[in-house]
């Protein structure tokens, strides 16, 4: 598969030009934009495969770009937020609304080029606090038992365990004795249930975001 | 009511818990009975010739008004007001009940209002004399929020009043109404509700328009408040570290080492969480470890924490553990960040520090070598655990803490 084009969204020019100077040895670089509307525009014009997304910017921030994408074009891009902040209102807001994975901006360029390849490829990206965050929602009982969405399988949670202890993939697929595709299905499958689950503390964080869903 | 706790000897009008003077509820407090019973007793009491009336008006005289106990406070709502009220106008209407089966007759024409009166004029005291409900503090919510419960508290509050007010009114047309001279009072009632009804009209905008303008004063006060306080957070920490690292630019390693002391503590804040190592909860101490040994050895520890609980000797034992293993990580690891991923359950506790350095054969690290053997493993066998160390060369090295709950 050929390198996917990036666009760069970030209210911040010099942490836009930063991760551009990163990330132009290792991918192509498709633009960068400013704002929820410079966004929307690039999206339009330069049809990237994934977008870089920035949780907080005025105007709606990265949610909102996510949800106005979706009904700009049958096939929207791929979404990575990459933000800041690690609070799970954050976290959970943006990965509800439609993005596939979330890094935080400490990332390195060469970390930062994998993620963004294998969100291309279809996979999730966790970060090790994401991982964290999804343990914590769904350590409680499940409120509807009968919904598989509302609980993670013991495998489930053993990939993630491992991503919150700082594995790779890779390496959990070693340890666990699976194959790396078992470990990205698992993975996948965590963040449909992180997007479609009505547990309590998920809609709870993202409805401190605003978002209702 | 709950009397769980000791009674205290000495007998005490328990004015907090009471309904009316606190007899009852004093009387139940001293000798561990529920309340009601003791309420329950001083009606039928009552009803059977007076006697329980005249014991507890002679009880409220007598026994000295005494604090409830220190810890429980009960607050004042609505609902205590009602019952006040109701209990006095109860109280009233056994008295006259009591007076009028001794022989001593009354008209209904006075019965009745007295009671009303008692229950109203209750009512409205206890409202405006009442204490003012104790209010969360301001710094969870917003202005606007604040503003909003504040107001329907107050709404509540008129309600309450107007319920008396109501009371009272009635009371006094029933008296008008039985003796005969309601006519005359209703010319006079109308002329009242006109006047009330014109000086309304012309007021009404201006008093709306005050209690609007009072509204949003307040709201803006209390955003000024919150943002000089978050200006005055800033400039202790944010702005001092900032000029810090301008005047260190030359030293990479320090101005990283400062970036990440500061982004740490500014987290801890924007979180609400009690900055590191001023909190009692394993994942407070385990930030705080990870931020020592950030400072120490310049290596990033990223520290992530599942079902958090509060710290024991024990569980100290495991952070304690954890340092150790945290620092080895910054030491040995090649200068790859750490990190440290605990979850505690009900069941046991678990805590994982891992570096991916070069790595060690674990068989091969001689005896004598104290570090991993005895601040670690032996530090947490005392204490009823165990750890693990899992190293192979070129694959890092994971520590694992492991605490079962008994």
């Amino acid at each position: 598969m050929s390198e996917p084009r990036v666009l760069i969204v970030d209210d911040h020019q010099l942490f836009r030009a930063g991760v551009r100077a990163e990330l132009e040895p290792l991918l192509e670089i498709a633009g960068e934009a400013g704002g929820v509307e410079d966004a929307l525009d690039a999206i339009e014009r330069e049809n990237p495969d994934v977008v870089l997304l920035d949780v907080h910017m005025p105007d709606g921030g990265g949610v909102e770009v996510i949800r106005r994408a979706a009904t700009l074009s049958e096939a929207p891009p791929c979404f990575l937020a990459l933000s800041v902040s690690d609070a799970a209102e954050d976290v959970i807001a943006i990965i509800r609304a439609g993005a596939r994975g979330y890094v935080t901006k400490s990332i390195s360029g060469d970390e930062l080029a994998e993620a963004v390849r294998r969100v291309h490829e279809g996979d999730a990206v966790f970060s090790p606090r994401l991982a964290g965050f999804v343990l914590d929602a769904f350590a409680g009982p499940a409120p509807q038992p009968e919904t598989e969405l509302d609980a993670l399988t013991v495998r489930e949670r053993e990939v993630l365990q491992h991503i919150a202890r700082g594995y790779m993939y890779k390496e959990i697929a070693l340890r666990l004795d699976i194959s790396p595709k078992t470990v990205e299905a698992h993975v996948s499958s965590v963040l449909r249930k992180l997007q479609l689950s009505s547990r309590h503390e998920l809609t709870r964080w993202a409805a401190e975001r605003g978002l209702d869903l | 009511m709950t009397t769980s706790d000791a009674s205290t000897g000495v007998l005490r009008r328990d004015r907090q818990e009471g309904w009316i003077g606190g007899v009852a509820a004093g009387i139940a407090r001293r000798f561990g009975v529920d309340a009601s019973l003791v309420r329950l007793a001083f009606v039928v009491a009552t009803a059977a010739g007076g006697v329980g009336l005249a014991a507890y008006l002679l009880g409220w005289l007598v026994i000295p008004a005494g604090d409830s106990r220190p810890t429980r406070v009960r607050i004042r709502t609505g609902r205590a007001a009602v019952e006040v009220a109701l209990g006095t106008a109860f109280l009233l209407l056994a008295v006259l009940l009591t007076f009028r089966a001794l022989g001593i007759w009354f008209s209904d024409a006075i019965v009745w209002p007295l009671v009303l009166i008692a229950g109203g004029g209750a009512l409205i005291w206890r409202q405006s004399m009442g204490e003012r409900e104790p209010r969360p503090a301001p710094a969870e919510r917003t202005p606007e929020e604040i503003v909003r419960t504040e107001s329907r508290r107050a709404v509540l509050a008129i309600s309450r009043t107007g319920l008396g007010i109501a009371l009272v009114v009635a009371a006094g047309i029933v008296f008008l109404q039985a003796t005969g001279a309601l006519g005359a009072a209703r010319d006079v009632l109308f002329a009242v509700i006109a006047a009330v009804v014109v000086l309304g009209v012309i007021f009404a905008p201006w008093i709306v328009r005050l209690v609007r303008s009072l509204t949003e004063e307040r709201a803006a006060r209390i955003r000024s408040q919150e943002r000089a306080e978050v200006a005055a957070h800033l400039h202790d920490s944010v702005l001092q570290t900032l000029a810090m690292m301008q005047r260190r630019a030359g030293d990479p390693a320090e101005v990283a080492a400062l970036a990440r002391r500061q982004e740490r503590e500014l987290r801890a804040w924007l979180s609400d969480r009690p900055a590191p190592g001023k909190s009692g909860t394993l994942a407070g101490a385990l930030e705080a470890a990870a931020a020592d040994v950030e400072e120490q050895h310049g290596v990033p520890v990223e520290v992530v924490v599942v079902g958090d609980r509060d710290l024991d000797a024990a569980h100290e034992a495991v952070v304690a553990a954890a340092r150790e293993a945290m620092t080895n990580a910054a030491k040995f690891g090649g200068g790859s960040p750490v990190d440290v991923y605990a979850e505690s359950s009900d069941a046991r506790t678990q805590v994982f520090v891992r570096d991916r350095g070069p790595g060690f054969d674990p068989d091969a690290v001689p005896a004598d070598r104290r570090g991993v053997r005895e601040s670690i493993v032996g530090r947490m066998e005392r204490h009823g655990g165990r750890a693990r160390v899992t190293s192979g060369t070129g694959h890092g090295t994971e520590v694992e803490l492991v605490l079962e709950r008994s």
